[in-house]
């Protein structure tokens, strides 16, 4: 059964179209984080091993820490209508795991109106890259729009695709207010810093609200 | 509407991602349209179906341990593959049902931990159809009930996924399924019947090609599925 929701590591979902960097994203907190914080990744991608083993060539994360998930050709379906899969393969990751820091949660390629449910994430993180249009922020969606973090990769290729990010900045302010965005280019070797750093300060704050987060897990009925 | 509401596709309890063998079905070509979809839904509502609804009536009826019911159900699910799919899906939908439902039926259901012999990976917890004739029975429904909501996933499940996996026209599939809503209901009605008597008089039909399915699909390296 569940674990007691206050005895849990922090868990963050990360979304956004096919090819945005997702599991660039993963594979770099995994690098970033892995010495300081207990990471478990669960992802959705519809070859059961591509992910994984993306991670296990870039040998930030072994095997028994990463879970591999089946959506039925529905990414969208399995982080929000119906989370049974993905909540069984957190808590799975878990118990075996205790005691977790951060779960990341991939979610298979999707489009703007996939959002993660309540139930099975804290934070949730939305991917961009510039490629994909310099319009896709103007456009909204609920995953733009309430995304706890907005990320916008491959900025180095806006000269390439003629992408301006100043209207994406504005647009994307437009959309989602205060709420935090950062751009980057998650190729280059520290591209994920300042994303390392939210995520730690939202460990944090967290924790601040669930004070016994560090107790170990029971194990699993 | 509890009955409606259990057997609903929108049901959260993690059905959405099964395909009850019709990926497999579909890559080996078993499957590729409509005429050899009504085959493979009408195999399986004979055989896992009418099994599983067996055990779903007999589960309901509460008259039975869970040990026994267990047992029963892991002696009809001869695939390593089903046996851990089918247990998956048990504890996931106990965990939706006990919030829905709450009650002393699905606390007991869901403190009884099945044996798990020499496998680790065999993950603990009910098999489905004994999970879905509990909710049922904790729903207050009764035992034809429980067959009736297990026949007609057995049947919609693997159609929704073809739908998904060869984008045949969903109408048509529609059209299908209410010309085998009285198969489903007789389905039902034999699984109830035998469910009044001993467990060891419900039904057994074996489906030999899903049990393989089942196996083929833990090995394949690409699944939009979890079976």
């Amino acid at each position: 059964m569940p674990p007691d929701p206050e005895r849990r590591a922090l868990r963050v979902g990360v979304g956004g179209p096919v090819g945005s960097g997702k599991t660039a994203l993963v594979a770099a907190l995994c690098r970033e984080l892995s010495e300081r914080l207990n990471i478990g990744v669960v992802t959705n991608d519809i070859y059961t091993t591509e992910d994984a083993d993306f991670l296990r060539r870039q040998g930030v994360l072994g095997d028994e820490r990463i879970r591999a998930v089946q959506t039925g050709c529905c990414p969208h379906t399995a982080i929000r209508d119906d989370i049974s899969e993905n909540l069984e393969a957190v808590e799975e990751l878990e118990a075996s795991l205790a005691p977790l820091d951060l779960v990341l949660l991939e979610s298979g390629g999707d489009n703007l109106t996939a959002t993660f449910s309540h139930g099975l994430v804290d934070r949730q993180i939305f991917v961009l890259d510039v490629s994909g249009g310099d319009k896709v922020p103007r456009k909204g969606g609920p995953s733009v729009t309430s995304a706890d973090l907005l990320v916008i990769n491959k900025v180095d290729l806006a000269p390439m695709v003629g992408a301006d990010l100043e209207v994406m900045r504005r647009d994307s302010v437009a959309q989602r207010g205060d709420r935090a965005m950062i751009f980057c280019s998650l190729r280059e070797s520290d591209g994920a810093g300042a994303i390392g750093d939210w995520i730690l300060s939202e460990i944090q704050s967290w924790a601040a609200a669930n004070p016994v987060t560090k107790v170990i897990p029971a194990p699993k009925a | 509407m509890n009955l409606l509401l259990l057997a609903d596709g929108r049901f959260p309890a993690g059905g959405h991602a099964h395909s009850g063998g019709m990926e497999t079905a579909v890559a080996v070509g078993a499957v590729i349209d409509l005429k050899t979809l009504t085959a493979f839904l009408a195999g399986r509502l004979a055989t896992a179906g009418l099994s599983a609804a067996g055990l779903a009536a007999a589960s309901c009826t509460l008259l039975h341990p869970w040990e026994a019911l267990d047992a029963e159900a892991d002696a009809r699910t001869p695939s390593p593959a089903l046996r851990q799919v089918s247990r998956r899906q048990g504890r996931q939908l106990i965990r939706t049902a006990r919030t829905l439902w709450p009650g002393s039926i699905l606390d007991g259901l869901a403190s009884f931990t099945a044996p798990a012999p020499g496998a680790a990976a065999t993950p603990a917890g009910p098999h489905h159809p004994v999970a879905l004739g509990a909710a049922a029975a904790a729903a207050g429904l009764e035992p034809l009930d429980a067959a009736r909501a297990t026949a007609f996933n057995a049947v919609t499940g693997p159609a929704s996924a073809a739908v998904r996996l060869l984008g045949l026209d969903p109408v048509n599939v529609h059209r299908l399924l209410a010309q085998m809503a009285a198969a489903m209901d007789d389905t039902a009605h034999l699984a109830a019947e035998a469910a009044s008597g001993p467990l060891s008089g419900l039904p057994c039909p074996g489906s030999v090609l899903l049990d393989l399915y089942a196996q083929q699909h833990a090995e394949s390296e690409m699944r939009l599925f979890a079976s």
